[in-house]
Parts: C-alpha cells; structure tokens; sequence
C-alpha cells in the first residue's frame, strides 16, 4: 500500500506553501476582492516563474511534464490561501480541454503560452439559471462562427481564450453539442463583469456575435469532452477546497484557544469541541477522496469519474461546513470585514458552484455508481 | 501512489495466503455477532482456530517470538487480519480480542516473571479468556469515578462493588480488574489494578439484556472477593497510568469493520427492489442525494484507512487521521437502516422472517444506539479529537484536586 504522496512530491506541497504564505497574504487576496483588477498580476507572474502552469502539461508542449500528483498538491496551497489569480480556470479547466479534445495543431500552438504564463484562459458552460444540461446549451456553432451568451465565467473579463460548450446541430440532446475554442480578443466578443459572492474571483458574463471559433474535438461529441473536462477539473479544485477547510479549521482552532468567555478559553467547551472535532473529520474524509481522485487522474483509472464526484461533493461539504462553522466560533469579530473569515465563507461557496453545484455533483456520483456498481 | 504491497509485503501475504489454504480450508466461517460468541459450538470452534494460529506463530503476529508471537509489523498484522477476512475466519478471533489485545500486553508490561510465565501462553492459545473489568455504573465515559473498593489486609485484598459493560465476561477465565483503594485522594490518584480469577468465590457475571434483545454484555459483582497482594499490576495507587497503557493498546488496533454490513451498496440494492409514490426508489431524487452523501462517508473512510495503512507500511505511527473511523460508520449505520425502513414504508416495522432481507436494516438500526456508545461515545470520541489532535484545551475539572469521597454523585 502507498497512498501518498513521494517525498518529492511533498517537498513539492513545502515548497509552495512557503512561497505562497510570503507572496500570498490576506492582503493580496483583499486587494483583488476589493479592486477592479481581475486577478493580482504580480502573484499570477510569480507563480508562472515558478513553473507551477506548466506542472501538468507535457514537456514537448512546453510544460514540465511532472504529472497530476505535483499539480494536486499545488492545488492544495493554492486554495489554502485563496490565490486570487486565474490559476483554476486555466490550468484545470482551459489547458485540460485542450488536452482532453485538442488537435495536435492546437495544443502545439497554445499549450506552451499556458505553460509560460502568456495567456489566461477559461471554460464557459451556463447560459442562464439552473442546471446545466445539453437542452439550456443555445449558443450556436456553425459554419466556424460563434453566436450566443455565457454568464458567470470565471475570469470571463480577463481571459485571453475560452473552451465554449455550444450548439453545433439541431440534433437533440448530447449529440448536437460541441466544444469551441474562442480568441477572446477578436471581433464579435463582448464582456460585461458581473456581481459575485466573490469579488476575489471575478465572473463576467460573454456575449459571441458571429465571432471566430474552432472546434475543440468532433462536433458531437462536445457535451462528452466537458465532461471528461469537469472531471479532472473536480479533483483539482477538490484540493483547493481541502486546503481552505484546512485554514478554516487552523483559524478556528486558534481563536477558539486564545479567545476566553465566561473565564475559560472557548476552546474548553464541549459545543465548540465538537464543532471543531467535526471539522476535522470532514476534512479528513474530503482529503482522503481527493487523494483517490488524484490516484485516478495521475493514472487515467477507469474509476475516474466515479473518483471525481466523490472528491468533489465530499470536497464541497468539508469546506462549506468549515467555513461557515469557523465563522461561528469567531462569534461577532467573525462577521467583521477585519477577519479573514467572510474571505474563506465566499471563497467556499464560489468553488462548490464553479463547473456544477453540489447537487448535480450527487446525481452523478449515484449515476456512476449505478454503472459501476461500485457501491 | 499506487495500492500494491511492496516485495516484502507481498511475500508475507503470499507465505499467509498458503498457510491459510491449507489450514483454514476445513473451519467454518465465524461472525462478529456479539451473542454468537457465548454459543459454545462457537467458542470450541474459535479456541480450536487460536490454538492453530498460535502453533503456526500467527497468533500475535507483532509481538515478539519468544512469547509466541511472529515478531512481525504492525502492516504485517494488517496483512494477516485481511488474508484471515477473505478466508472467512476473521470472525473466530473474536473471544480473544480483549484478552490479547488489551489485558495480556498489560500483564506483560506490570505483572511478574512467574505471572507471564503462566499466562502468556494459554491466552495466546484460546486456552483461557480474559476480559477488562474497568466500566462501572458510577463511571461509563469517566472511567476513573469508579467505586469498587479494594481494601488491603495482611497480603490480601478484599474486594466489593460492580462491574458493568464487560464484554465476555461470561465466557472469561481471567480479567484485569481496576479498583479504588484510596477514597481520601483525588479520583485518578486512588486507583490500582489487579488481575484475577473469573471462578474467584464472590464473583457473579450476569448478562446484560441490550435493547436490541441480545446479550454481549455483562455486569459483574464483587462480593468480599480475596485477591493476594501477588496479583496486583503496578504499585497502589498507580492504576490509572496501567489502565492507559491498557486502553493505548486498544488505541493501536487499526478499525477495519464498516458497520455490521450495511452501507451504500446494501441501500442501493434495497432501493432496486422498490416503488416509491413516483415511481422506482432509485430514481428518486431525495433517496439519490441521500445515497450520494452517505457514498462519500464510506469511501473517504475507506481511502482514509489506506492512508493508515500506508503510514504503517513505511513504519511510521499512524497519524490522528485513525481516530475517526467510529464516528463515521457508527452514526451512518443508524441513519442508513432508518432510511431503508423509511423506503420500505409500513413493512418497514416487520423484522426477521416477516422483514425485507430478513429484518438486515431493522437489526442494523437496533444495534447502532449501541455502536455509537461501546467504547467511548461519539461525545466523547469527539472531545478525544479536540484534545489529543487538535490540541484544545481540556474541559474544567471540578473534580480534579477534590478527594474522590468528597465529589458529589447524582445517578
């Protein structure tokens, strides 16, 4: 048995841990949350002299060719901290969709710009409230032109490039969709920012009028590919929900042994003892999921998906239970725009929405399961 | 990351593997049913089992060779007790569990050289059973406000007062025993343990009818029992750091069990079988979001075991990460029977022959209360965690600098 992580591996975690404590303060992530910028561009430059963009992607595509492992444990710090830089949407969701449906042309001419830095990309599905689901898909590819609107993409306004789920054919269901790759600086794209639960992660919503777009993969087989996409991208953003549940759980424990009511430190009740031991095993179990996920991506397992929407509901419910809960321990103070609480309670409820709530998540974890009959 | 057994993993289970497809292949499988274990058909199947593991050198696969043991890991012992599962004899360890696990290692740590000399080897080979004989009614999870009194005469002890919740009792030759022997010092301080005879004139087991109609349980009345002065395991008073280095121990046992057998998979093959107002259970939302849920709980524990398991396979301590597995699959396992009850609607209340599945969710939600409080509450498993992992700070004492028979007592 050896389910962890190598040693390099977790010098890797120490190592971007030390770096993103000193270039990634609270500070860093209120001056997004509070600025117009999109992301904080002296931490995002930083982390690309790093390398971290390239962790995943091959080396002959200008990457570092490590693996999914060095990336999952990147991922773990990043989202301890609340990076508020488009690491996510162009890492585990634009680069992976190349790498899942990309020709060998197009992953040549942009996976070496993802790799160095040069080029911020994301994914946009939504088109309107509620689920996503092949039927609310409107937005029409024909004929290499891309008509339509997206709401809520993450990093929308700063996006150099977008993977768009679109409508390629009339044919119902899954089979008329496709997946388009967008320049978002040419003609006939419009943006708008829009109002989020989490200015340090800026949405905005995308119109397309008649703008230049290619295939990313067989028209058809689009609804597929994002979800292949979603998968990877699920157990990468679990880690960053496991690392927050962790600083939220760091932060509540040290209040709770600091702070004194009634004579005695809040951290000797029982209420919040268990509260606090609460935490702990949800995070615990979340990690534990995520791991596997990780196992699977790094492996490409035939569990994978069923891997996926495990780490992310269990991700989802470890770091919205620890975030809220660690608001509560910190009582009023907690509720102030001073503590970093509201800063993590958004940031939790941001990334359990971003590619699927929760409960399409549980749908399906059910419906993988059903085929597996894993359970 | 990967899941496979180093080389010399893999040479222990293969070595494992053999030895129990020659040896086990002609013993019936035995379960972990409570009751089952005072059924003496059981018990001589069981003892039959040990002694054969004990010959073998299997018996104690950590402990030292020259008490028997295999002299081997703590991934070693993991090893085995898997190999020992899939060939459906984990169960037969059952009534050795607490002698070898929890009092043997403590007689071996305080008793004397004779004493070890004598019981070592019987208990290792299913010969004699011992049992803990620490909980009282006056002291469940805290164990320290115990009142048996032991009161010292010449080299003799005399002992009185009642034991409850001693597993196997009924079956034991031997138990440790904590006692009060000084009532005018601080609860912690006035404690020292013994280890006695089960057939010492004064003892009396009675079984303990559980709620759910079995009897696992025992209490046990100590009536003007002798006990010589030769039988006690470390110096009077220090009772309470023996019974740590018992309940440690306990600690160290890697939890395997997922709740009596109930879990998803279980849920999902009932939910197959029925139709809800809407038409197939499976399809219905509510019980697909509930399945969703309870599947995570069960795979992080799972993959939090094979973290475990890992640590142990480089050698290294378990981390806090062990610790949680109880309050995980004892609270599931209730909530889990309870909404396969609910699905199965009015027939739901049958159990037995006239139950679905022979009454399987019905016995599972009879026995979780039970779970969640057999050896340390979900409460106070949860304090366990705060304190010892997380580091808070431990709840006020009022009785900490207070002498034991100064303490009030309610119920």
């Amino acid at each position: 048995m050896n389910f962890d992580f190598s040693d390099d591996q977790k010098m890797l975690r120490d190592q971007a841990h030390k770096f993103l404590a000193e270039k990634c303060t609270s500070k860093i992530v209120r001056g997004v949350l509070q600025g117009a910028e999109g992301h904080d561009k002296g931490l995002w430059k930083a982390i690309a002299e790093m390398g971290w963009l390239g962790t995943a992607i091959p080396e002959n595509y200008g990457g570092l060719g490590l693996g999914y492992l060095e990336l999952c444990v990147i991922a773990e710090e990043l989202g301890r901290v609340l990076a508020p830089v488009p690491f996510s949407s162009t890492v585990y969701l634009f680069a992976e969709a190349l790498l899942v449906a990309g020709s060998e042309e197009q992953k040549a001419r942009l996976l070496p710009k993802v790799a160095a830095g040069e080029i911020v990309g994301t994914f946009a599905r939504a088109e309107g409230v509620g689920a996503v689901t092949p039927k609310s898909i409107r937005a029409s590819f024909k004929g290499g032109k891309l008509s339509g609107k997206k709401i809520a993409v993450v990093d929308g306004a700063d996006a150099d490039y977008a993977a768009v789920l679109a409508r390629a054919s009339d044919e119902p269901g899954e089979r008329g969709l496709v997946l388009a790759l967008v320049d978002l600086k040419g003609s006939g794209v419009s943006r708008r920012a829009q109002d989020s639960i989490d200015p340090s992660r800026k949405h905005a919503e995308l119109t397309f009028d008649n703008a230049n777009a290619e295939a990313l993969g067989k028209p058809g087989d689009g609804w597929q590919l994002a979800s292949r996409v979603l998968d990877r991208a699920a157990i990468l953003l679990a880690f960053e929900q496991v690392g927050g549940a962790d600083t939220c759980l760091a932060m509540a424990k040290e209040y709770a042994i600091s702070r004194y009511a009634f004579g005695r430190p809040i951290g000797s009740y029982q209420a919040i003892k268990h509260k606090l031991a609460d935490m702990y095993v949800n995070t615990e179990l979340a990690r534990s999921n995520a791991y596997f996920g990780a196992w699977a991506l790094s492996t490409n397992a035939r569990e994978l998906p069923l891997a996926a929407a495990a780490a992310r509901v269990s991700a989802t419910q470890a770091f919205d239970y620890a975030a809220k809960e660690s608001t509560q321990t910190h009582g009023g103070i907690g509720y102030t725009w001073e503590m970093d609480c509201h800063l993590y309670y958004k940031r939790s409820r941001e990334l359990g929405l971003v590619i699927g709530s929760q409960r399409s998540w549980k749908e399906k974890l059910v419906t993988e399961l059903e085929l597996s009959n894993a359970a | 990351m990967d899941f496979e057994d180093t080389a010399e993993e893999a040479r222990f289970r293969t070595e494992v593997r053999r030895w129990l497809e020659e040896n086990a292949k002609d013993t019936k499988a035995g379960g972990d049913d409570m009751a089952e274990r005072a059924d003496t058909e059981f018990l001589a199947r069981s003892r039959a089992w040990q002694t054969r593991k004990a010959k073998a050198g299997y018996a104690r696969i950590t402990w030292p060779k020259e008490v028997g043991g295999y002299g081997g890991t703590p991934i070693q012992q993991v090893i085995f007790s898997q190999e020992e599962g899939k060939a459906n004899v984990g169960g037969l360890g059952g009534p050795f569990a607490i002698g070898l696990g929890m009092c043997i290692p403590t007689l071996m740590a305080y008793g004397s050289k004779d004493s070890i000399g004598r019981y070592v080897k019987p208990a290792l080979h299913g010969e004699e059973i011992w049992c803990q004989l620490f909980s009282e009614p006056a002291g469940g999870s805290d164990v320290a406000g115990l009142r048996t009194r032991a009161e010292k005469s010449g080299d003799t002890w005399t002992v009185n007062g009642q034991k409850i919740w001693t597993t196997g009792a009924q079956i034991s030759d031997y138990g440790i025993l904590l006692t009060r022997t000084d009532p005018n010092v601080p609860k912690h301080k006035g404690l020292t343990m013994f280890y006695l005879s089960m057939k010492s004139p004064g003892v009396e087991v009675r079984p303990i009818k559980q709620a759910s109609g079995a009897s696992g349980f025992n209490e046990v009345f100590f009536t003007d029992v002798k006990i010589p002065d030769s039988q006690r395991l470390g110096e009077v008073g220090q009772g309470w750091q023996v019974a740590l280095t018992t309940l440690m121990h306990e600690r160290l046992a890697v939890g395997g069990g997922q709740g009596g057998g109930l879990d998803v998979k279980e849920l999902m093959g009932l939910a197959r079988t029925l139709e809800l107002e809407d038409g197939p259970a499976l399809k219905n939302a509510g019980v697909r979001e509930r399945l969703a849920d309870w599947y995570v709980r069960s795979a992080g524990l799972k993959y939090t075991t094979y973290r475990t398991m890992t640590a142990l396979s480089r050698g290294q301590q378990p981390g806090p990460e062990a610790s949680i597995a109880k309050i995980v699959v004892a609270p599931k396992l209730q909530d889990i029977s309870a909404f396969a009850m609910e699905l199965e609607g009015e027939a739901g209340a049958l159990k037995g022959e006239d139950g679905v599945a022979h009454g399987a969710f019905q016995m599972g939600w009879m026995s979780a209360p039970g779970l969640r409080i057999a050896g340390g509450t979900d409460e106070i498993l949860r304090n366990i965690i705060a304190e010892r992992v997380l580091g808070l700070p431990q709840d006020v004492r009022v009785d900490k600098d207070v002498a034991f028979n100064k303490l009030p007592s309610g119920r």
